[in-house]
């Protein structure tokens, strides 16, 4: 099974109260679906299957990823936060491990 | 007074109509895949943008973004972006759960696609309301199997 990587995130350190700021998240991760042969064998099932946003510990974005997703799952998105806030990167794969990381970011 | 075949099928046809909203699939995987998550509810055409290329030279790295029209205030926002491959071996893709520290009800990412195919995009708004975008690839590589 895949060791689950450090992952990479893009985060502004200080944005604007209420203003709308950019994320992109990579994840290292083959994503096997399970339905690939290899050498006539059936490569095992191994994929993230969440991928977890929280900000001060509430949910701002909450994704299952399935099969579908492709392999590094990547993932770009748009927060907005009133005050600084902790952000905190959680992603699951099916044999319950997990990859975190978090970042602070300051409003001005 | 004696039904004709074909007035007989329109009627079969418009009562279908009634009885399940129209999804932009005839597939039964899909179509149950589908129903699994909005139920029975119907979703309305418009205020999504769905991008995705014509062409996927790599159907194992296809890029998609989805921004659905939404002011994401506490009173209205989108809280569910649900994401289908119509023929993929497995339709379901990905499903988003949203909330209001989003700031826009947008979400990209990069989507595996086994052949040529329709991908189909739901929204769930908090009041309950659906939208669907759907989107046409021709894919040179597939990219589930390899």
């Amino acid at each position: 099974m895949t060791t689950l990587t450090a992952p990479r995130v893009r985060i502004p350190r200080q944005v604007r109260a209420g203003e709308a700021f950019e994320i992109r998240t990579l994840m290292e991760h083959p994503m096997e679906t399970g339905l690939r042969q290899d050498a006539g064998r059936t490569v095992p099932r191994d994929i993230l299957t969440r991928l977890l946003v929280r900000v001060n510990g509430d949910v701002a974005l909450d994704a299952a990823l399935h099969n579908g997703t492709a392999a590094n799952p990547f993932h770009v998105f748009w927060l907005r936060i009133e005050r600084s806030s902790d952000v905190e990167f959680t992603w699951f794969d099916e044999a319950g491990r997990q990859a975190r990381h978090s970042a602070r970011v300051t409003t001005a | 007074m004696r039904y004709s075949p074909s007035r007989r099928g329109v009627l079969a046809g418009a009562i279908a109509l009634i009885a399940t909203p129209a999804l932009a699939t005839q597939d039964p995987a899909v179509t149950a895949a589908i129903r699994a998550v909005i139920g029975d509810a119907s979703a309305e055409e418009g205020g999504i943008t769905l991008r995705l290329p014509a062409i996927a030279e790599n159907g194992g790295q296809v890029p998609l973004t989805v921004l659905v029209d939404s002011p994401q205030t506490a009173e209205r926002h989108v809280t569910a972006i649900h994401v289908f491959a119509t023929r993929n071996p497995t339709p379901g893709v990905a499903d988003f759960r949203l909330t209001p520290f989003m700031a826009r009800a947008e979400v990209q990412t990069r989507i595996r696609l086994a052949e040529e195919q329709r991908v189909i995009v739901l929204a769930r708004f908090s009041d309950g309301t659906l939208r669907q975008a759907t989107a046409d690839v021709r894919v040179t590589t597939g990219g589930c199997l390899t």
